[in-house]
């Protein structure tokens, strides 16, 4: 059953999951897209988050979910833990991108990553014409108050996967609500990866 | 949120040869006597029953008041219609732990062998013995399941002993500041408070009964409990350095009012706990240690949820403890929910943040009572 309310990145991540998939939502915040995969794909849900006024909300959404830092949120699980690890609008968040996906890589069969396009046409127009740092939807801070400590575009990681021997199983890109199937790299906002290892 | 359960009463049961009750030491009691309170009602499937634990110094009176006392029970503001513990939906039950001194038997209860009371003579008890006293009073109200356990510090390692011991009689469980074992600072603590009991000559060794009891000793070893509870943070804005008389009197008389504050928590702790009580439960916390598979053993799914609870100020349970216990069994796939809430309360934030903590729990109990319909 398609919701109107559901974000487009979300719908797109709950397309990419099996039905009763094991899944953990590295920064899964206030638990909608956990909520969301619970009633329709059935998954058996994890999250880690570390604001505490989200806690309060995903136990208010009945999801089970850790207060404490992503990066260090998978060191105890065994190999193989989960069907997938989404990071999504979060791994642009952790200091060292590098060990977390080899983390995520190891413990789930797939990894999700969802990140905003630094390369997007609008972005590069902010830097070019106004000569500042972009702000936009998917980039919706200054440079002050980001929460983001990398940027990257679509081909950047793409770079990272090949560098690190990472497989792209599926890429899937938006502009707001819309996919985007041409040049992802400059017209796509958002991008949500589907990465394994090879 | 503030309306209380009104007027509330202790009742008791007791278990008598041949149902007496073996202990972990290997010694045994031939009756004991649990005393406990109820609130609610129970369901006619009986799916709604909530037991709570008390912590160290707690009793069975969790809630509403008692006739002639206006003081509420010690978890008032979680317990009763449209709070936490909603007991518009669910049956409360809380009693006091075995080795205690408010109704449930312990070394100030009488030795029916000798008609006096057991002080030292009593067994040593451990929180796995406290729950299978628990364990009868749950099956002499006829229930089968509970719904939930839920319980602070000592109270949160009865939680965990039920999740241990009964993994099939608990649908969820929500262990609050506390730990799988005690560490050596924690029963360091417990050590020195046992000492300034057993210091006291008016222990006697634990036959003080006809005498009156230790109360320098426990007073002192109940003063550095509440350090112990309270945070620098908390100490510092509920004191600061101010002085009762204004000034400095050159002497050794209680002048600052964190001085006052403990003498006075020290002197109203003696009208109302037995000594021995404080050194038999101190004991069994000490002996306390589910730690690693001991509390849920490998292999095979965890059924039971679990809502793990910890305070950011807290020194005496720190919350790398309870982490640790949600680490452990989120790592095993079991459903478990850890939130670390940020007060300055210290170790006494369990009883103090009832907003968060209901936050929490009431969307906590609501789906664990959901899903078992």
């Amino acid at each position: 059953m398609p919701n109107e309310s559901v974000r487009p990145d979300h719908r797109i991540i709950s397309d990419l999951i099996d039905p009763g998939a094991l899944v953990m939502d590295l920064g899964c915040g206030d638990g909608d897209l956990l909520a969301l995969l619970v009633r329709e794909k059935k998954v058996k849900a994890q999250g880690i988050e570390l604001k505490e006024v989200s806690i309060y909300s995903c136990v208010e959404k009945g999801l089970s979910v850790f207060h404490g830092d992503i990066e260090t949120g998978l060191g105890g699980y065994a190999d193989g833990s989960f069907d997938f690890v989404i990071l999504n609008q979060s791994m642009q968040e952790v200091k060292d991108v590098d060990f977390l996906i080899r983390e995520a890589l190891r413990v789930a069969k797939k990894v999700i990553v969802g990140f905003p396009n630094m390369a997007h046409l609008r972005a590069r127009s902010y830097l070019f014409f106004l000569g500042r740092g972009p702000v936009s939807a998917s980039l919706p801070y200054r440079w002050y108050d980001t929460p983001n400590v990398h940027y990257l575009s679509v081909d950047d990681f793409r770079d990272f996967c090949a560098d690190k021997g990472i497989r792209i199983v599926e890429e899937r890109f938006l502009s707001g609500n819309r996919r985007v199937h041409l040049w992802p790299n400059l017209l796509a906002e958002n991008a949500v990866v589907v990465i394994a290892k090879s | 949120m503030t309306t209380s359960i009104g007027a509330v009463e202790t009742k008791s049961v007791s278990f008598a040869p041949p149902h007496g009750l073996a202990l972990e030491s290997g010694r045994s009691l031939g009756s004991v006597t649990v005393a406990y309170e109820t609130y609610g009602r129970l369901n006619a499937e009986k799916s709604n029953a909530v037991l709570v634990c008390h912590a160290l110094s707690g009793d069975a009176h969790a809630a509403g008041v008692h006739s002639g006392d206006p003081k509420p029970g010690w978890w008032d503001s979680m317990i009763g219609p449209g709070k936490a513990f909603d007991t518009d939906k669910y049956f409360v039950i809380c009693s006091n732990v075995l080795g205690g001194c408010k109704g449930t038997t312990g070394p100030s209860s009488v030795n029916p062998a000798t008609g006096e009371p057991y002080g030292l003579s009593f067994p040593v008890v451990t929180v796995g013995d406290m729950v299978e006293v628990q364990r009868r009073l749950i099956d002499h109200l006829g229930i089968d399941k509970l719904l939930s356990v839920s319980g602070g510090s000592m109270g949160g390692m009865q939680v965990l002993q039920w999740a241990a011991s009964y993994p099939d009689r608990v649908r969820s469980v929500i262990p609050m500041a506390t730990s799988t074992k005690h560490s050596p600072q924690q029963i360091a603590f417990d050590e020195v408070g046992r000492q300034a009991i057993m210091a006291d000559p008016s222990w006697r060794a634990g036959n003080y009964y006809k005498h009156g009891q230790p109360e320098r000793g426990l007073a002192l070893a109940r003063m550095i409990g509440h350090i112990t509870y309270m945070s620098d943070q908390s100490m510092e804005e509920k004191f600061s350095r101010k002085l009762k008389a204004g000034e400095y009197t050159f002497s050794f008389a209680t002048e600052f009012e964190v001085e006052g504050y403990l003498k006075h928590r020290g002197d109203s702790f003696v009208q109302r706990f037995d000594a021995n009580s404080y050194l038999y439960l101190t004991k069994a916390l000490d002996y306390f240690d589910l730690s690693g598979e001991k509390l849920v053993p490998l292999g095979g799914p965890i059924h039971t949820r679990f809502l793990v609870i910890a305070f950011k100020s807290d020194w005496l349970y720190p919350p790398y403890q309870s982490k640790e216990i949600a680490n452990f069994l989120r790592t095993r796939h079991a459903d478990v929910t850890y939130c670390e809430i940020q007060s300055t309360y210290g170790h006494d934030a369990f009883l103090l943040e009832f907003e968060q903590e209901t936050n929490l729990i009431r969307h906590f109990l609501l789906k664990a009572s959901t899903d078992a319909e």
